[in-house]
Formats: structure tokens, C-alpha cells, sequence
């Protein structure tokens, strides 16, 4: 209950704000605005317990990429850039074509049985995965069984477990296990023989070559050339 | 606790595609643009970590969703030194102006 | 257990009084809505007292290094009321928007700001098990909220329509872009000796004596402590490192335009973090919660369950005890003092430095803190490889190999073990 009163806050904030960027006209407004999409982003992957996917998106988007663009619009913005409009017909034609592309998004999702996904997707070669969804109705239905028996020791233990759980996104080591190639959640508990699942350590690799070469391409291309803003430069 | 199922998030990532989809093709700015590319990122990533929470996928949905935040950070840096490159050369930042090589 | 669960007991506590008003659903929510709130009015405190003192503290400091008296009228002899006052006066003056303000931006802003500092104060052990939020990633999440601060100074500064706002602004960002590097490379240095972001382990493997503490772990961490402490004052834009504000140069830098309540914001935010960047140093370098002189094993006995820390247990909540809970609020006490130890220093550095030139500023982070917080970081991390084939053993001296394997059972794994034993 308490999960779906966040959920609905934050799914609002989160429709509500990129809403409100697609709307806007002045680009800092538009900045304000994905902030508060963006941040509401952070707080949804809390609640769907990727705790350390949250505090990344808040770290590297919120924090940093955000940071990047007001910087690059107060590099840019210059009295007659600060707005730049659209013509009415541009954003009736775009809004409308958005609203048919958002229908046919959502007919799709609706057309789709999602209650039993979990049981059509093929399990790829080991059987202990469980959705963390699942462990968590598991788990509520322990509580809830145990609490008809009135055996009070085990309805404590389940209680606390759930509490527990409910406060972990758990997320942390396995993520970082992975990006070395190894996948504790899918290779602890299978039979010996099997194929091992694949980690993600030449993704990772290539990820991190990719930033260096990024960086150095950025770099490059920022560079002052020709001519630098008037004023702005000599203060930096 | 089993309030919000996929579906909910789904729609969510559903919305915020599709406003960083129309923020794309509707503003000028250059940096109005690259907020709609970092919305769409964010609608695909919130449907990633949803199908890992919801399905058998585990940890794959957020290892990508973690890519992919990455890359839109790489992504922006470039993008930006393009649009003041983009500045510097055209003194300003409306992307219509953009036209040099219109035959 | 009592670490991770030490949130809940409280929601527990509210859910068996209420349980008798309503049904079960109810009641749940309405004991979790409670126990949050009763934490957050606590945090709240804690955010909005501190400042109070270190407003004070840096008016008195002030004063004396610069051989006046500071504030002397306002609350006795010391004017301890001074920041009160000052208070009073900021919420009574008129709320002023400037006509070439972007006011939806400029009123927004000032709380950006304080609410980014706040919650920070969330993922902060204050004390073993004492936190608003026991995250496995804690260290990251603190980074990550006491980033977001910069975002509500910028668009303050953008959205203010005067150039010396703007100009505050543009500093404040290339400054924050720059000096994060180096701040969360420094940061990594003990994380990677502990093994673990979760800040309260972090903690718990410095507890015994001072030698413990990571700060003496190896040379490298040693100076990464000064690196990070000259990172964090520029990062919470204290002098010498204050270019945002250059009250000679930029008349008040990003808060030019803001007046009353919403400038007292931006300050509260100020010496807020000033706290937590000192916190995180404290939790991170200088042993946490706890004093290293070993008192409190000899006051409150060792571990979880022995000496006065099992006193009175379950009363009149079951998982609280009355003697952990007072072994605790000694701790926070340490905390909160050494922390505002460091805060003195930062205050101190500031009327002690002249302001840096913002071009050597940026080069002090570039050239310099990035460089040499690198250095540091591949030390650290052959310090152990290199001691381990020479010496033996990983460590020169202290314990904390051992102290992984005593208190590495603290709140993940215990939550895991119990996670896997109810799955049986």
C-alpha cells in the first residue's frame, strides 16, 4: 500500500515533469523540469530495488549530465537563443503524432498478459531464478500463513525477513560480480556440467575504452578554434 | 506490497518515450533536443529495471539499464561539444539554421 | 541484528499499539507513515540545529582571528542566540523576485538546494545501526545526493537575470564538474580497504583503537584524508575555493538576488553540507562514531550482545535495548563532535587563506588533486599486494583483516543469512 502511494507520487512526478520539458519553451525551465522527471526516475528504480541503478542515475544523470547541459545552455544562451520557438502548427502536428504513437504504446501493453510473464520466459539454464518480484509475494504469503497458525516465533521471522528485504536492493554485488564475468545469481545454485551463464566483463571493457575515447573526443572538439565567447572566457 | 505491477511501469516508460520522442521533433535548440534523446533513454530504462524486477531476466535488465546511463553520460559530453562548436561557427543554437550543405 | 533493523523496530513499535484500531492493511501504513516521519522530524533536527551552531561558530572564530569579540549581546555573554536572531530578522524581510528573474526557477531553486543537503543527511550513520537509510551503496548514494546541491546553485545563479548571478553560477559549475573526480577517487581509497559502500561497515571496521582507523591503514591513505578534506571544503565552495560567492569580485556571486527566507536557505544548505562532507571524512578516515581510545569497550563491553549494551533488552519495544540505546547516543555524540571538529577547521582555513583566482582553482583540481588523487588510488591498491609479498600480511599494523571477518556479519549478511534460512 505504502509501495503503491510512492509508486503513484513518483510515476505522476515522472510523466508530470517530462510533460512539462516536451511543453516548455525556455530552455532553462526545460532543464528545471527534467530534473524533477529525471530525479523521480532515481526514486522509481528504489522502489524496484535496483538501489545502486538509483543512486548511479542520480550521480551520473542528476548530478552530472544535467549539470553538463545548463552548462552548455548558459554557454549558448544569449538573449534572442534563450527562446527559441516552434511554430503551432510544429507542436500541434508533433503533440499529435505523439499522442498516436503513446496509444499505440499502450494498446501494446495492454494487449499483453503480463501476470504470468515470469512463467513464459525461458529460463536460461538454471532453475533457481526466481523474480525478485515473486520472492517478495513468497515471502508476504510466509507472513500471512505463518500469522493463521499462530506460531509466533515463525510469523516474526518471516515478518522481519520481508522488513529486511523490503530495506535491501541487494543489487551492489551481484552487479559488480557481473561486470567480472561472473553471475552469482544465475552460477551458485546450478548443477555442476552446465554451461556457466556469461558475465559482463567485455561489455564493461569496451565501455570503459569507449569513456577514454569519449573524453578525449569531447576534449577535442570544445576547444577553443576561431573565436570564444565574448566575456564568458576571460572570467573562466 | 504486490500493489504496482509491470504494466504501471511500463506505462510510465511508454510516457517518457514518448515526450522525449515529440521533444526531439518539435524543438529548435540544440540542448532542447538532447534533453528528449536523455528522456527516451530513461522511458527504455525504466522498462529494463521493471522486466528485471518482474521477470526470471535478474540482473541482465539492470546491468543494461547501468550501459545504457553510461552511454547517454558519453553521449551528452559529445553532444554538447557539438552544439558549441555548432555555436561558436553559426552564433546561435537553432538547429534549423543548421542548412549549410542544403543543396 | 539490531543494526539494519533498528528502522524498523520503530515501525514494529507503532504497528503493535495501533493494532487493535484497525485492520492490518491500515495499520501497516499507517505504522510505516509514523516511523518515517518520526525519523525524518529527527534528521530534520539534526539539519536544522547543527547550522545553527556553526553560523554561531563561525561569527565567534571570525571574531577572534581577527581579534574582535564576534557576537557578545544576544543570549548571555557568548551571544549564543545570534544565529537565532539573524533568523528571525531573514523570515521577517519581504520575499523579493527581480523583474528579469526567471521566477518559477529562482523560487524553486533555493530548495533544490536544501533539500539535496538533507538528504544527504539520510544515507549518514550517525551510530552502529543508527541511519535514516541502511543502503548497501551508501557511500555512492551520499555522493550522488550531495552532488545534486550544485544543480539548485546553478540554476539559482541562471535564473537570477544579473550578471554577477550568472557569473557565480558559471564558476560554481566548472568548479563542481571538476572537483567531483577527484572527491569520489579520494572517497574510494577507504571503501577499497573496507571492501564494502555501505557506510555503516565502513564504520564498524575502524571501531578498537585509533590505529584501526583508515587514515593510518597505509601511507596512502593517510594523505588521501588531506586530499579529500581540501576536495570536500571546495566542493561545499568554502574559502579558499568560495569563487561562486567572491564577495569582492561577484558583490554576493550566485545568491546576488536573494533575499529573506529563500537566501537563509542557500545558507542552512551551506554549512549543512559543510557537516556532511566532515561526516562522510569522519566515517571514512578518522573512525567513525567511534573515539579510538577503546573507552567504550571498557564502558559498554564488546560486542552486540555482552557487557551494558544487553542491558534491559526488549523494554518496552521488543529488538530495543535501553543500554545499546544509550551506548549509541554516546556515539552519536563522538560523531557529531568530530565532525564538527573538522567543520571548525574548514572554518578556520577559511579567515586564515586568501581566495584562490578561479583559473587557479581549476588548476589546482586539474593538474594537481586529479593527478595526485590518482597517484594515490593505484598505491592503495598495491599498498596491500606489495605488503602481502614482502611482509606477510596485508597490513602493517592494526587489525583490519580480522575486524572484516568479526564485523562483516553486521546488517548485509545478517539480512542475507536470515533471507536464506526462511527460503528453507
Amino acid at each position: 500500500m505504502t509501495e503503491q502511494l510512492l509508486f503513484w507520487v513518483f510515476a505522476i512526478l515522472t510523466c508530470g515533469g517530462a510533460l512539462a520539458v516536451v511543453v516548455t519553451q525556455n530552455v532553462v525551465r526545460m532543464a528545471f523540469w527534467l530534473v524533477v522527471s529525471l530525479g523521480s526516475v532515481a526514486a522509481l528504480f528504489f522502489l524496484l530495488h535496483a538501489d545502486f541503478l538509483g543512486a548511479a542515475q542520480l550521480l551520473i544523470y542528476v548530478g552530472g549530465t544535467v549539470v553538463l547541459l545548463v552548462f552548455g545552455v548558459m554557454l549558448t544562451a544569449s538573449g534572442h537563443t534563450i527562446k527559441v520557438q516552434t511554430t503551432p502548427a510544429e507542436t500541434l502536428l508533433g503533440c499529435g503524432v505523439g499522442l498516436l504513437l503513446l496509444c499505440v504504446l499502450v494498446f501494446g501493453i495492454n494487449s499483453v498478459e503480463w501476470s504470468d510473464v515470469a512463467s513464459r520466459i525461458p529460463k536460461a539454464g538454471d532453475s533457481a531464478a526466481v523474480t525478485d518480484h515473486a520472492e517478495d509475494v513468497r515471502l508476504e504469503s510466509a507472513v500471512t500463513s505463518a500469522k493463521s497458525d499462530e506460531s509466533r516465533d515463525k510469523a516474526k521471522n518471516a515478518q522481519e525477513a520481508v522488513l529486511a528485504r523490503r530495506q535491501s536492493g541487494r543489487t551492489l554485488r551481484q552487479l559488480g560480480l557481473s561486470f567480472f564475468g561472473l553471475r552469482p545469481d544465475r552460477n551458485l545454485n546450478q548443477e555442476a556440467g552446465k554451461p556457466l551463464a556469461p558475465g559482463y566483463l567485455l561489455p564493461f571493457e569496451i565501455i570503459s575504452i569507449h569513456l577514454l575515447v569519449v573524453l578525449v573526443g569531447a576534449a577535442y572538439l570544445a576547444r577553443a578554434k576561431r573565436r570564444v565567447t565574448p566575456g564568458l572566457e576571460a572570467d573562466l | 506490497m504486490d500493489g504496482v505491477g509491470l504494466e504501471a511501469y511500463l506505462i510510465v516508460g511508454a510516457v517518457l518515450f514518448v515526450c522525449g520522442i515529440v521533444c526531439m521533433a518539435t524543438k529548435r535548440n540544440a540542448i532542447g533536443v538532447l534533453m528528449g534523446v536523455e528522456l527516451v533513454l530513461n522511458g527504455a530504462n525504466v522498462n529494463f529495471v521493471a522486466f528485471s524486477r518482474f521477470t526470471p531476466l535478474g540482473l541482465d535488465g539492470q546491468a543494461t539499464a547501468l550501459f545504457v546511463v553510461v552511454l547517454a553520460a558519453a553521449e551528452a559530453a559529445v553532444a554538447l561539444a557539438i552544439a558549441l562548436n555548432y555555436y561558436n561557427n553559426h552564433l546561435t543554437i537553432d538547429v534549423d539554421r543548421g542548412n549549410e550543405l542544403h543543396g | 541484528m539490531s543494526g539494519p533493523l533498528a528502522v524498523l523496530t520503530l515501525e514494529n513499535y507503532f504497528a503493535s499499539v495501533l493494532k487493535s484500531c484497525a485492520d492490518s492493511e491500515t495499520v501497516a501504513m499507517v505504522a510505516f507513515v509514523l516511523a518515517a516521519l518520526t525519523h525524518a522530524a529527527l534528521l530534520l533536527g539534526l539539519f536544522g540545529g547543527l547550522p545553527v551552531f556553526y553560523i554561531w561558530l563561525e561569527r565567534k572564530v571570525a571574531g577572534r582571528i581577527q581579534d574582535r569579540l564576534g557576537p557578545t549581546r544576544v543570549g548571555g555573554k557568548f551571544g549564543w542566540l545570534q544565529t537565532i536572531a539573524d533568523g528571525i530578522k531573514l523570515i521577517q524581510k519581504e520575499d523579493l523576485v527581480p523583474k528579469d528573474a526567471d521566477s518559477l526557477v529562482f523560487r524553486m531553486a533555493p530548495y533544490l538546494a536544501g533539500v539535496a543537503s538533507f538528504v544527504a543527511f539520510m544515507v549518514l550513520p550517525v551510530a552502529d545501526g543508527w541511519v535514516g537509510v541502511a543502503a548497501e551503496c551508501g557511500a555512492f548514494l551520499i555522493l550522488a545526493l550531495m552532488s545534486l546541491e550544485v544543480l539548485g546553485i546553478i540554476l539559482a545563479g541562471y535564473s537570477s537575470g544579473s550578471k554577477w548571478a550568472l557569473f557565480g553560477a558559471m564558476r560554481e559549475a566548472a568548479q563542481m564538474v571538476s572537483y567531483e573526480i577527484p572527491m569520489a577517487i579520494c572517497a574510494l581509497i577507504p571503501l577499497l580497504i573496507a571492501g564494502s559502500l555501505n557506510l555503516q561497515v565502513v564504520g564498524r571496521m575502524q571501531s578498537g583503537g585509533f590505529w584501526n582507523w583508515f587514515i593510518f591503514h597505509d601511507p596512502f591513505a593517510f594523505f588521501a584524508f588531506f586530499c579529500y578534506f581540501t576536495v570536500a571544503t571546495a566542493s561545499v565552495k568554502r574559502a579558499p575555493f568560495d569563487l561562486a560567492e567572491a564577495e569582492s569580485e561577484l558583490v554576493a556571486g550566485f545568491h546576488t538576488e536573494y533575499s529573506g527566507f529563500r537566501w537563509s536557505i542557500f545558507f542552512l544548505a551551506e554549512y549543512a553540507s559543510m557537516f556532511a562532507v566532515s561526516g562522510i571524512a569522519v566515517l571514512l578516515f578518522l573512525g567513525g562514531w567511534e573515539t579510538g581510545s577503546g573507552i567504550e569497550t571498557v564502558i559498554f563491553g564488546g560486542g552486540e550482545g555482552s557487557g551494558l549494551r544487553s542491558w534491559w533488552k526488549d523494554v518496552p519495544i521488543r529488538g530495543f535495548g535501553l543500554g545499546s540505546y544509550i551506548a549509541n547516543l554516546f556515539a552519536v555524540h563522538v560523531f557529531v563532535i568530530k565532525a564538527s571538529l573538522l567543520v571548525t577547521l574548514q572554518i578556520w582555513v577559511r579567515w586564515t587563506l586568501p581566495r584562490l583566482r578561479i583559473d587557479q582553482v581549476m588548476t589546482t583540481c586539474l593538474k594537481y588533486l586529479v593527478p595526485i588523487s590518482c597517484f594515490l588510488f593505484l598505491g592503495a591498491v598495491l599498498w596491500p599486494l606489495i605488503l602481502a609479498s614482502t611482509n606477510g600480511r596485508p597490513v602493517v599494523f592494526g587489525n583490519a583483516l580480522k575486524s572484516v571477518v568479526s564485523s562483516g556479519s553486521g546488517s548485509a549478511p545478517t539480512v542475507a543469512r536470515t533471507n536464506s534460512e526462511v527460503t528453507r
